[in-house]
């Protein structure tokens, strides 16, 4: 079969979540060509050419497409969806962005954040805020996926795939760009860092998050995550929010500091490899998943971890 | 400015489910259901746009079962003017769900649909973004922030990144986020006052939309079970075990 995956990018630098849905495209077997999709984004597409096991990179360079909003994107990818039986994107606010529309677009029911596959047709996907796991089957002809990185490796770098520019068709012209804010951080991302820590509302205020938390993110080389709880009271931006409704993460190590433990926290982080808690209430139903629990008041264990470390 | 709202009758947020014996589904007997949390997210939002005098009527429809007028009634309660249901005894797609509120949406005329951005039983995160692309409209999903701004509507979206805000033009779709506002409990008199708002009841047929599934689900499982680890003493303790016994640091 021919797929095509739609690479997560800035127009500067590609995503670790494209190599990983390269390795799910691989699973389902075929061609696999990757689009870019952007403005000045040439050297976005050398990279995506170095991804093992990709056929093609196809580079749509078009001011229309610079910050991939959904209305242009989904004209282009619904187009060259005509060549192609499968098109895969990372679960990222921008592919669960574009890829419904794409789906609706082609009359597809989108197949949304997949953890694994089964064969062609078949896939596997958390529902209930991970509290069940479904096996579904697609009887459309073309597949319109969408991928939880953190459940697939990185496909290795070694390929030397052609890059193809391509002419993006007509774009509809209905939604514009005004600004954004993003934040800026020197600390790892939080998808794809190795360590996480994350506080909750027990934080009680940003100024403590800077005090408490930050000091032992930087001895860990840590990301910085958060419940919604401290992220709706305005502790940390909205993007450092992990769970159902959140970010995913996987991390080797995931460290929560006076976070509860809710069902939809849960289900952004329980798939980590090593989970730590530190909480002050024993009966804490994230104590319940955590291979270490530390019943502690986090204003004096943090400092001491801090020392310790 | 109209404004339609679909709101989805879901698993309440506090249930853990079970899932089946005989893998079929998760176990929804007795379980308390609510209205999923998001769309009572986007029926504050388009309250308080018709308080800002924005918008000027606001529907709310449900796709589901006879009981989603429950959902509907506390639309109606928290200040939508009058409600849809669209019966179904099946679990109707994301995708057939968007073409019948594209039925809706063509004979009512709204200026802008608001929906939650993800129903939290199925996870799925896409009829609004469908919806969009059927209508040719365009959307600003995982929205905190809308304001209108002369014939265009500002979104400010929550994205990975942080926070990115477009102008649309109008008609358009918004779906929400959690930090749109904070939904409103509906008083005891808007209670008894939405019994009284007209609620109208059809069917799929009615919109000539098929709901035959195109994912068919073959099973559903338990995930797999993590336990719980030990208790530490001491953070001395705590990094001596991440050292050499997890080797993580
Ligand atoms: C639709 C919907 C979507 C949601 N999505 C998400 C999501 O994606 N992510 C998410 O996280 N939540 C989500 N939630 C919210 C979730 O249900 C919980 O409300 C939230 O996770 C609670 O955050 P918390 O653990 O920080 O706060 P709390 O539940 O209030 O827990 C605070 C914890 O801190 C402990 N504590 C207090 N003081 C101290 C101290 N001094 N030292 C140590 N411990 C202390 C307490 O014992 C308690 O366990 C969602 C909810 C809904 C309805």
């Amino acid at each position: 079969m021919a797929i095509l995956v739609i690479a997560d990018h800035d127009n500067s630098s590609l995503s670790d979540a494209t190599g990983k849905v390269v390795t799910a495209a691989a699973k389902l077997g075929g061609d696999i060509d990757v689009l870019i999709a952007g403005k000045g984004a040439n050297g976005v597409a050398d990279e995506a050419a170095k991804i093992s096991g990709v056929r093609k990179v196809l580079l749509a360079d078009d001011g229309a497409l610079e910050k991939q909003l959904a209305e242009p994107m989904a004209a282009l990818i619904a187009d060259l969806a005509k060549d192609y039986d499968a098109v895969l994107a990372p679960a990222s606010t921008s592919g669960k962005n574009f890829m419904p529309r794409v789906a609706a677009l082609l009359d597809v029911m989108q197949i949304s954040e997949i953890v694994a596959i089964e064969s062609n047709d078949t896939f596997v996907r958390p529902i209930y805020a991970g509290n069940a796991i479904a096996t579904v089957k697609s009887a459309d002809a073309k597949k319109i996926i969408t991928v939880r990185p953190t459940a697939f490796n990185a496909a290795e770098l070694g390929g030397a795939a052609n890059v193809e520019t391509i002419t993006p068709p007509a774009l509809p012209n209905i939604s514009e760009f005004v600004a954004e804010e993003l934040t800026v951080s020197s600390r790892p991302e939080l998808q794809s860092a190795k360590i996480v820590i994350s506080g909750g509302r027990a934080l009680g205020s940003s100024e403590n998050f800077e005090k408490y938390i930050y000091p032992v993110a930087d001895k860990l080389g840590a990301a910085i995550g958060a419940s919604r709880a401290a992220v709706d009271a305005g502790y940390v931006p909205n993007d450092f929010q992990v769970g159902q409704t959140g970010k995913v993460v996987a991390p080797e190590l995931y460290i929560a500091i006076g976070i509860s433990g809710a069902i939809q926290h849960l289900a952004g982080m329980k798939d980590s490899k090593v989970i730590v808690a530190i909480n002050k209430d024993e009966d804490a139903p994230i104590f319940s998943v955590a291979d270490y629990g530390l019943v502690a008041d986090l204003f004096t264990a943090l400092p001491e971890l801090e020392n310790a470390l | 400015m109209k404004a339609l709202v679909p709101v989805k009758r879901v698993v309440d947020f506090n249930v853990k489910v079970r899932v089946k014996a005989d893998q079929t589904g998760v176990d929804l007997a007795n379980v308390k259901m609510s209205m999923n949390p998001f769309d009572e997210i986007a029926v504050e939002e388009a309250v308080r746009l018709k308080e800002a005098g924005t918008v000027s009527e606001i529907i709310a429809v449900s796709i589901g079962p006879e009981k989603a007028q429950d959902q509907i009634r506390q639309a109606l309660a928290m200040g939508a003017d009058r409600g849809i249901l669209v019966k179904t005894e099946m679990d109707a797609e994301s995708l057939a769900v968007a073409k019948i509120l594209k039925a809706i949406a063509e004979e009512e005329k709204p200026d802008l649909v608001i929906l939650g951005k993800q129903a939290i039983d199925d996870d799925r995160n896409q009829t609004g973004q469908m919806l969009a692309a059927l209508l040719g409209w365009p959307q600003g999903t995982f929205a905190s922030e809308v304001k209108k701004d002369g014939d265009k509507l500002l979104v400010t979206r929550e994205i990975d990144g942080g926070l990115q805000t477009v102008s649309l033009s109008l008609p358009a779709i918004v779906t929400t986020d959690l930090r749109l506002n904070e939904p409103r409990y509906a008083s005891l008199p808007n209670i008894m006052k939405a019994k009284k708002k007209p609620l109208d009841v059809k069917t799929a047929e009615d919109y000539g939309v098929d709901l035959t599934p195109r994912l068919e689900v073959l099973k559903v499982s338990e995930p797999p079970k993590r336990s719980a680890g030990i208790k530490v003493a001491s953070v001395e303790e705590l990094v001596e075990k991440l050292k050499n016994e997890a080797g993580v640091l």
